[in-house]
């Protein structure tokens, strides 16, 4: 029966939320409307359809689905092909899995140990995009990247990972980036789980993996989802892996995000860019509808 | 020092009405107790004396004046909250000078105050501290010395010591009536614990469901609980409920249960005046007012023991009657010789009777 | 039996915990070492002998040093704007009862990871091109503002809820007046949260590649993670020793802040603290 009376009143809490308002309006919502309108038009941002853009009708979607063409190298169909491959291979296989070994290896474990590793993989998270860009470049160079030094010490031969296996290499570049997210939420997760759980299952006589899969596995599966759904939306989103290999060599490891770009700020065409970009946020907003939904429907807060 | 009126007060939050077209006059000086079970409406009762809800309808004066549309710094009041609420990111001192600092006091003046203050309330070493550092009894003598320092003209307290244990729970007790009686500044409690009403308070109103069943001293609430409601509320064990049937003929007057025949007869002309032969009503006793006794007593019932609790000073013993339970309290502290089948002797001079609705008819 | 599969069990662990510190650790060495090389090279060395020459080669380069200023003018303006306009939405949410609270978080939450990357950028862009804020820094800070809001205020409000609105109450029985309130009680009780939300939104100004490459031009007004990419010799190979140094020099900002949170606050976790 408490707190029923607001604090504030409704006046003053309206004055205290019309700045958010306003910055929220003008740069995340009123840019989703107007995105939807530029993607009719021809818009670009130096000629005659820079002053005098024109409705096109379908004209930019009829180009970006272009099923003959959509496919090959440098267009739409193979952005989004590569941006699965990199999604599935850097989020879901990347950094939810290792991001939950991690947290499950050092359930229970304080100490040194696990600071110095929780250490590394949330700097690997905050340093700045362009540091750890040039710190990758070295890593994977050819002739003198670490990787391929360590390569030779086992005796394997070197490869010039930005050019043969780029995609692989924004893989594993990304999942390095993005562990901590997922390491920070499944730790927090089992640091929700009374050790009496785990210990009445030991005295059953469930064996390591056992109580893994019946116990912790049952009991963090909302923040799995959670997790999954984060890192998928963030990961189909980030360019980052642009300042690694520009998309190349010859488009084999262009991202959506990395195509929106070059259509829309390389060839300033933002009609074909807001094509585009309508069809990335149509994808980004199923991804989130989804997380709301489940959310909800859980009463899950991360 | 003043008198409080609030006059057919109701609030509403959406289709919830909690505090239900609630009038009370509370007088100048009294330590008045606001009485109920979780969500009857005492909080938000004690919450629009302080101003910190608005009614929906109805007027509260404080003193000679109408406060109702008045923010809680100009209704001169002081409220003890029941988390406390001391700020944990200032000292005591700062925490007890507050109502005086935002009134402009100086800080020397302050901190004279609030070292007199703290001296009686015995939470002088204390004033550098952090609330944090605090026991859960100095936190709430420093939340009641918070409330006193600026010599306010009414004591709100919501449910002061329900964070306290048992141990000084009791000793917070005796030093709220303790300090109330010395400051003679009146007083509203809420609490949701009957004994602390009645140990504590002058006159106590009891609430259900955002109404106020009945007001009285502690005698009087006790004596001649209003309602069953109250009569289930007020006294552990509460009172016992019986139903059963009343049999008023032109001489006599009988209470007949399943298993027992009560001769009324001496006070057959006002049952007479109230109820009708056959109605079913509702049988009240306190426990200290049943006693063990033999089978041919008058006003004997047959029971079975259920349990017995020996409690030191009192022996309670739990009796079923056919399906409902009766509870004994016997003062000697010794418990009954005899268990299994039993007789219970009611004091007719005790009961009350009660209509099937709930309300006193009779007592 | 039981000891061997213990022994082994410890074994793995050891072996599992031991690759995943070198695996994150690896591709770091050459940032910790190389700027400290007077030879700028890829490869992964000791520097022999360690030298700071390439640090005084930056403090020399006016360019570079600019763009530093640049990157903290950002992002104090980022962090300032954003903690403010977020306190007060956050503690709004909270305290008043202003219908569908909840709901208009959770909408601002999926809008704003909705319209996100280089998707957004192109309808903000130009809405930045129309307002004549292209090549301006206050354009810069208003975008990042608009974007890291939602969060921000996500992450505030879980703080301004921990708070017992007893407090504010017992101020205002106290006799304070609302000014007053917020003042003594309200500001040092948000406080921390008010710290958690400036450094995540500084270290996401600060760091952040993507935006002002798209809305910044000139050379003048470059922050370091944009100017950084002008350090180039004339055949196209980026100069070792100065961008080595340089980017270390643009890490430490983002390293002292972490270290701090992690000793003032232990790295308490909230719901999306970087995207």
């Amino acid at each position: 029966m408490t707190g029923g009376a607001p604090i504030l009143s409704r006046r003053t809490g309206f004055f205290f939320l019309l700045p958010s308002l306003g910055f929220v309006s003008l740069f995340i919502l009123f840019p989703f409307v107007w995105v939807f309108y530029l993607s009719f038009t021809n818009q670009t941002l130096t000629g005659v359809t820079a002053i005098q853009s024109r409705l096109v009708g379908l004209a930019n979607y009829q180009r970006l689905l272009d099923f003959e063409t959509w496919m090959t190298s440098g267009q739409f169909g193979n952005a989004l092909r590569i941006s699965a491959q990199f999604v599935v291979g850097s989020a879901l296989i990347g950094q939810a899995l290792l991001g939950l070994a991690i947290a499950w290896a050092f359930y229970r474990w304080r100490g040194a140990f696990r600071e110095i590793v929780y250490t590394l993989v949330i700097l690997a998270w905050i340093i700045p995009d362009v540091v750890v860009a040039f710190t990758w470049m070295a890593f994977l160079d050819r002739d003198r990247g670490t990787l391929n030094a360590i390569l030779q010490l086992l005796r394997l031969a070197p490869v010039d990972w930005l050019i043969q296996q780029p995609v692989l290499s924004i893989i594993i570049f990304n999942t390095w980036r993005g562990t901590a997210f997922s390491m920070l939420l499944f730790s927090s997760a089992l640091a929700t789980i009374p050790p009496s759980y785990l210990e009445s299952a030991e005295v059953a006589g469930a064996s390591g993996w056992q109580k893994f899969r019946d116990i912790i596995l049952p009991l963090i599966r909302s923040h799995i989802l959670t997790d999954i759904i984060l890192i998928t939306l963030w990961t189909f989103n980030t360019f980052t892996p642009f300042l690694i290999t520009g998309g190349g060599p010859a488009f084999k490891s262009e991202l959506v995000s990395i195509y929106t770009f070059r259509i829309a700020f390389q060839f300033f065409e933002f009609g074909r860019g807001g094509a585009i970009a309508v069809a990335m946020m149509l994808i980004n907003l199923v991804l989130a509808l989804t997380y709301l939904t489940i959310l909800r429907r859980q009463g899950v807060r991360t | 020092m003043a008198r409080i009126m609030l006059e057919n007060v109701t609030r509403r939050f959406g289709l919830v009405i909690a505090v239900d077209n609630v009038s009370l006059p509370i007088i100048d000086g009294e330590f008045f107790a606001l009485l109920g079970p979780s969500g009857c409406g005492k909080t938000t009762t004690l919450r629009l004396i302080a101003g910190l809800e608005v009614p929906t309808a109805g007027r509260v004066h404080i003193g000679d004046r109408d406060v109702t549309g008045l923010p809680p710094r100009e209704r001169d009041v002081a409220m003890v909250f029941q988390d406390y609420a001391l700020y944990p990111h200032m000292t005591i001192l700062d925490n007890v000078g507050y109502p005086l600092k935002v009134r402009g006091v100086g800080r020397r003046e302050i901190r004279e105050r609030v070292g007199e203050v703290a001296g009686f309330l015995q939470i002088a070493e204390l004033l550098e501290r952090r609330p944090a550092q605090l026991s859960g009894g100095q936190q709430q003598r420093a939340a009641v010395a918070r409330a006193v320092v600026h010599k306010p003209q009414v004591f709100l307290f919501d449910e002061p010591l329900s964070n306290l244990d048992a141990k000084l729970r009791l000793e917070a007790r005796g030093f709220l009536k303790h300090l109330q009686h010395e400051l003679g500044i009146t007083t509203v409690y809420v609490t949701h614990d009957q004994a602390e009403a009645l140990a504590l308070a002058d006159r106590i109103a009891i609430m259900n469901q955002g109404r106020i069943i009945q007001v009285g001293t502690p005698l009087e609430v006790y004596r001649r609980p209003q309602t069953t409601f109250v009569a289930g509320f007020i006294g552990n064990p509460p009172m016992n409920l019986v139903p059963c049937r009343l049999e008023v003929g032109v001489e006599a007057a009988h209470l007949v249960g399943t298993t027992f025949r009560l001769d009324l007869t001496s006070l057959r002309d006002r049952l007479a005046l109230t109820l009708r032969d056959d109605e079913e009503v509702i049988l009240g006793i306190r426990p200290e007012h049943l006693t063990f006794c033999g089978q041919g007593d008058p006003f004997a019932i047959p029971a079975e023991t259920y349990a017995i609790q020996p409690l030191g000073a009192e022996c309670v013993v739990i009796l079923l009657v056919d399906s409902t339970t009766l509870s004994v309290r016997l003062f000697t502290g010794e418990p009954p010789q005899q268990t299994g089948r039993v007789w219970v002797g009611v004091n007719p001079e005790r009961i009350l009777v009660y209509r099937k609705s709930g309300e006193l008819v009779l007592g | 039996m039981r000891l061997v599969r213990l022994v082994l069990t410890r074994v793995a662990f050891y072996l599992f915990v031991t690759l995943v510190a070198a695996f994150f650790a690896l591709p770091m060495l050459w940032l910790v070492l190389t700027p400290f090389n007077p030879r700028g090279t890829l490869a992964v060395e000791i520097p022999s002998p360690a030298t700071m020459a390439n640090f005084r080669l930056v403090f020399a380069n006016a360019f570079a040093m600019r763009a530093l200023l640049n990157s903290a003018i950002l992002g104090i303006g980022g962090m300032l704007i954003t903690t403010l306009v977020a306190t007060l939405a956050a503690y709004a949410l909270s305290r008043t009862d202003v219908p569908g609270r909840d709901f208009l978080i959770y909408a601002l939450i999926l809008f704003s990871s909705v319209v996100t990357g280089t998707a957004a950028m192109v309808p903000i862009f130009l809405l930045i091109f129309y307002l004549g804020l292209i090549d301006t820094l206050l354009g810069v800070i208003l975008v990042f503002t608009g974007g890291l809001l939602p969060t921000a205020i996500f992450i505030m409000r879980d703080f301004v809820e921990g708070i017992p609105r007893s407090y504010e109450e017992s101020a205002l029985v106290s006799g304070a007046t609302p000014r007053q309130m917020f003042q003594d009680v309200v500001a040092p009780l948000v406080q921390p949260g008010m710290m958690v939300v400036a450094i995540w939104a500084f270290v996401h100004v600060w760091g952040a590649f993507l935006i002002p490459f798209i809305l910044l031009r000139s050379p003048t007004s470059m922050p370091a993670s944009v100017a950084i990419y002008s350090f180039y010799t004339e055949a196209g190979t980026p100069i070792i020793t100065l961008t080595s140094s340089y980017a270390l020099l643009f890490a430490l900002p983002v390293l002292v802040l972490y270290l701090l949170v992690n000793w003032r606050y232990g790295f308490r976790f909230f719901g999306g603290i970087k995207r």
